[in-house]
């Protein structure tokens, strides 16, 4: 006991005696900024006073705290990165940064960080950045409230927002970013958080990640992105609460699942996409509670995936409830709400006692010839569905929802 | 003119047929309204009725209207009035009558239970369809001299352009589906005023679905103006054409 406490309190005036050597230097923007940095010794914080600092490829291998006062303004002149990074315990907050290089050679960005542990990032506002954060072979990064905005015209010009690649333990929260390539990216990251950020107008998705296991993705919004989220090669995820809004386009979806598996879809809102949900090569996967409201296709269940249930969604003035592109339905859906279901309910446990076909003809025929489209709601094509609905023949008999709900899951 | 106009009108209240169909509107409207939650579905159905309904009536009643009075406009045009102004006072008339029908009849449940802008546009189909429909049976009673084959010239018109039109078009997209289609379609589509309110309301209810075909043609249509504008063009022509045929025939038949 006395041992522990003995040493206990010695850690303590370690720590603290760390912490009194640590000193606060106050930097302006005529300061040499590499120089004051190797200067400094580990802990120490450095206070940026407000002003505009041209600085490039400024390199940090040692513990810092580095804070902006009133945003001072971090100018990468159009060339190479800003910050580098290769350290434990570096903190990053308040800063605006801008004007990085723009090239795929040194995949330039506001900060980089290398071989990196315990960072925090935090309300910095990052303009006009080829990559705006880009981490790599790090771990347990606080990544939050920081604001990444581009302004690029075509998807070459541009990277990620927010790039982790081998990455672990970390968290993305209540940042936003817009106008980026991906604007969140993950790949081989595992254990890792995605909460609450606002991720709109991306070119390509609003958030990527390749083989990156046993991550979650909470309450986050994707608007507008050319595709809300795509999942790859990956297991174990979670998908809880975000919503996916108008993502409009050819090839756009709220959410676009390539091989997964193993994963949970819950309590999502998807709203005016084109898409709501693409997947294919899939397995395993358990939607659940989502909200699926006038999107073109809510789904779009390709016949390479298996062993996934549709469990307790609405599905609500969709133009189209569901789509396949094959008659093999290894899928389960049941319990759903579908709005267009004309069945009835005649022993009233709220449960329809015929089964609903989400798959209707004209569906089938768009998705062969697209075009076709420009027929829906016409009165022949409402007169063709009808008889479909009769008697099938061109759409998949299998696919059915054989408990449809009569009412909508109030999923507020 | 003024004054042809309000004897048109008046004709055409006397025979309660107005009453009817504002009422039978209305009826169907306040079911719809109760029936549907929310105004996306409301849209719909109402959509379904009246892309049907309104063409169907409008066709067979501005015949029937134009055969009725034909003895009132032939002592007319034994006045010093010019044919233009009886042929345009009897036209308006129906048109007015029909309109009012429908805004009377859907506007009202509209302004009890609200609109949104798909249900707003909806009127505004439902009037420019009634007026094209009343040209088309316009036509077809100064190019015949028998009531009946007037209806039937204009029944067979309502039933080709909303049902055999859309059938061949879609058998010609499914004939030639490896072909680029989308200008053709759209070009064919501008061919049918049914076809065309149809889109407009489409642009409203299904614009995510819509913007999700590739062909970059299709899409810039449906994204911005251009196709507001393009498809409320064609619908314009679609109602002044027929309607200036119809008034060359009448200035030079012979009654």
């Amino acid at each position: 006991m006395k041992t522990q406490l003995c040493i206990l309190i010695s850690l303590i005036g370690m720590l603290s005696s760390n912490w009194l050597w640590a000193k606060e230097v106050v930097l302006n923007p005529k300061d040499p900024i590499q120089a004051t940095i190797d200067r400094a010794k580990d802990g120490d914080t450095l206070v940026f006073l407000p002003g505009t600092y041209k600085l490039n490829s400024i390199v940090i291998r040692k513990p810092l705290t580095l804070i902006g006062k009133d945003y001072p303004v971090l100018d990468g002149d159009g060339k190479g990165n800003v910050l580098l990074i290769a350290a434990t315990h570096v903190t990053i907050q308040g800063f605006k940064i801008r004007n990085t290089g723009k090239s795929n050679m040194d995949d330039s960005a506001a900060i980089k960080f290398f071989d990196s542990k315990n960072c925090i990032i935090q309300d910095n506002i990052l303009s006009d950045t080829f990559f705006g954060l880009h981490f790599s072979n790090s771990s347990n990064l606080t990544i939050i409230n920081n604001v990444i905005h581009a302004e690029a015209i075509r998807e070459f010009e541009v990277g990620n927002g927010i790039h982790l690649w081998k990455c672990k333990n970390s968290f993305i929260g209540g940042n936003q970013v817009s106008g980026h390539r991906d604007g969140i990216y993950l790949e081989f990251v595992t254990e890792t958080q995605v909460k609450d950020n606002l991720v709109q107008k991306n070119m390509r998705y609003g958030l990527h990640f390749m083989f990156a296991h046993d991550n979650s993705y909470i309450r986050n919004t994707f608007r507008n992105n050319g595709a809300g989220v795509a999942v790859m090669y990956t297991k174990n995820v979670l998908m809880q609460e975000n919503r996916f809004e108008e993502n409009w386009g050819s090839s756009a979806y709220g959410l676009l699942l390539k091989d997964i598996r193993d994963s949970k879809v819950v309590n999502n809102y998807f709203f005016k996409n084109t898409i709501g949900i693409y997947m294919e090569g899939s397995s395993r996967i358990e939607f659940e509670n989502n909200d699926f409201r006038q999107n073109g296709w809510a789904l779009k269940l390709m016949a390479s995936c298996d062993q996934n249930t549709f469990l307790a969604n609405n599905f609500i003035q969709n133009t189209f409830d569901m789509s396949s592109n094959g008659s093999v339905v290894l899928n389960k859906i049941t319990q759903n709400y579908w709005d267009k279901y004309e069945g009835y309910d005649l022993d009233r446990d709220q449960i329809g006692d015929v089964p609903y076909r989400p798959i209707n003809l004209y569906s089938v025929i768009v998705e062969k010839i697209p075009s076709a489209v420009i027929l829906w709601r016409s009165f022949m094509v409402t007169l063709l569905d009808r008889m479909e609905k009769i008697l099938p023949t061109l759409t998949p008999d299998q696919m059915i929802d054989e408990s449809p709900k009569m009412k909508a899951y109030d999923l507020s | 003119m003024l004054k042809l106009l309000k004897y048109a009108l008046y004709d055409i209240l006397k025979s309660r047929f107005a009453l009817i169909y504002t009422f039978f509107l209305f009826l169907i409207a306040v079911s719809v309204y109760q029936i549907s939650d929310d105004l996306g579905k409301v849209s719909l159905s109402l959509m379904n009725i009246l892309i049907m309904i309104v063409p169907l009536i409008a066709a067979v009643f501005a015949t029937t209207h134009f055969y009725n009075n034909l003895e009132f406009i032939e002592l007319m045009l034994a006045q010093p009035v010019k044919r233009i102004q009886v042929f345009l006072s009897q036209l308006f008339a129906v048109i007015l009558m029909l309109s009012l029908s429908i805004l009377i009849g859907f506007g009202l449940p509209m302004l009890v239970w609200g609109a949104d802008s798909g249900l707003l546009i909806l009127l505004g189909v439902g009037v420019v369809l009634s007026a094209v429909f009343a040209g088309f049976a316009f036509l077809a009673s100064v190019m015949t001299r028998d009531k009946a084959k007037a209806i039937g010239v204009s029944l067979a018109l309502w039933i080709y352009f909303s049902l055999v039109y859309d059938g061949l078009v879609l058998y010609l997209i499914y004939s030639f589906a490896d072909y680029p289609l989308e200008k053709p379609t759209l070009a064919l589509v501008l061919l049918n005023p049914v076809d065309l309110g149809r889109i407009l309301m489409l642009m409203q209810l299904d614009i995510s679905a819509l913007m999700g075909y590739t062909g970059a043609f299709f899409r810039q249509f449906f994204s911005s103006n251009t196709g507001w504008l393009i498809a409320s063009s064609a619908l314009l022509i679609w109602i002044v054409f027929p309607n200036w045929i119809a008034l060359k025939v009448f200035g030079k038949r012979d009654f």
